[in-house]
């Protein structure tokens, strides 16, 4: 049941996107930027984390997901040590993803050549 | 601000503007997002497989599960983005390719590819987070200003 949660939820966000580039006119850059805003913020008012138990990946794999993930992190360590928590703890729980992207982005690269 | 810009236009400007507005193709927004919503809906399908294989074979919790799916969607639009698979599904879908974090994924991995011929320190290493480099940056400063308003609130706020 899952499954077909995720693909629905994550097929809504993409649409949310779609019609930020086609009604607004944003550029993706402008787009992508709102959405992980909107996650950020949908974290820190507590919503973002019923969305995730309910739709699974539909919720974790769109970008929003970002702006979720960083509130948390930087919350969780803020529990234990205060305000600096706050700059310590924002990269804890997001790591993989930019750490992924950065490795597979030097890992693509070495080995493919740029076309056209 | 756009329509402030345009007062300042000569007449035959302004009416150059509302000319070419009626011209402008109109975009299929209904088909565009249908689009959207299967291309998107089937990556977060497949996320959520990733997930699944995840918590059964590799002790991952629920929570904690979502971190090496992201890793392992990105490592797929390597292959796809380094193949040019991924723009030929940027085309068709839209924010159904953008949106979930293989879009992520793809505009940092093609930057870096793309700009390989200047060089790795000035070339792939100045230019990798070219475009995506905004959700970063907007990313990390709306969660920091939350999280630092919301342990205001906690810690003197007794919320």
């Amino acid at each position: 049941m899952t499954f077909l949660w995720a693909f629905i939820v994550g097929g809504f966000i993409c649409v949310i996107g779609q019609l930020l580039f086609d009604i607004c006119k944003l550029t993706p850059g402008h787009t992508l930027s709102i959405l992980v805003v909107a996650g950020a913020i949908l974290d820190g008012f507590g919503l973002y984390e019923p969305l995730i138990d309910f739709a699974g990946a539909g919720a974790t794999v769109p970008i929003t997901s970002f702006g979720n993930s960083l509130v948390h992190g930087a919350m969780a360590e803020a529990e234990k040590h205060g305000i600096i928590g706050v700059l310590t703890g924002m990269f804890e729980v997001t790591s993989s993803g930019i750490s992924a992207a950065i490795i597979f982005g030097m890992i693509g690269a070495l080995i493919f050549k740029p076309k056209g | 601000m756009a329509d402030k810009k345009k007062k300042n236009l000569p007449p035959k400007a302004q009416s150059y503007q509302a000319f070419q507005k009626q011209r402008e193709s109109k975009r299929p927004i209904l088909m565009n997002c249908l689009k959207a919503f299967f291309v998107g809906g089937f990556i977060c399908f497949i996320g959520q497989c990733i997930t699944t294989l995840y918590i059964h074979f590799f002790d991952f919790t629920e929570q904690t599960a979502g971190n090496p799916t992201v890793a392992t969607l990105i490592f797929i639009t390597m292959l796809l983005t380094g193949f040019g698979f991924y723009d030929r599904i940027g085309q068709f879908a839209g924010a159904g390719s953008a949106v979930p974090v293989t879009g992520f994924g793809n505009a940092v991995i093609s930057a870096a590819i793309e700009h390989r011929t200047e060089g790795f320190v000035l070339g792939v290493g100045g230019n990798m987070f070219k475009l995506a480099g905004s959700v970063i940056l907007f990313g990390v400063f709306s969660a920091f200003v939350i999280a630092l308003i919301k342990t205001i609130l906690i810690q003197w706020g007794g919320l």
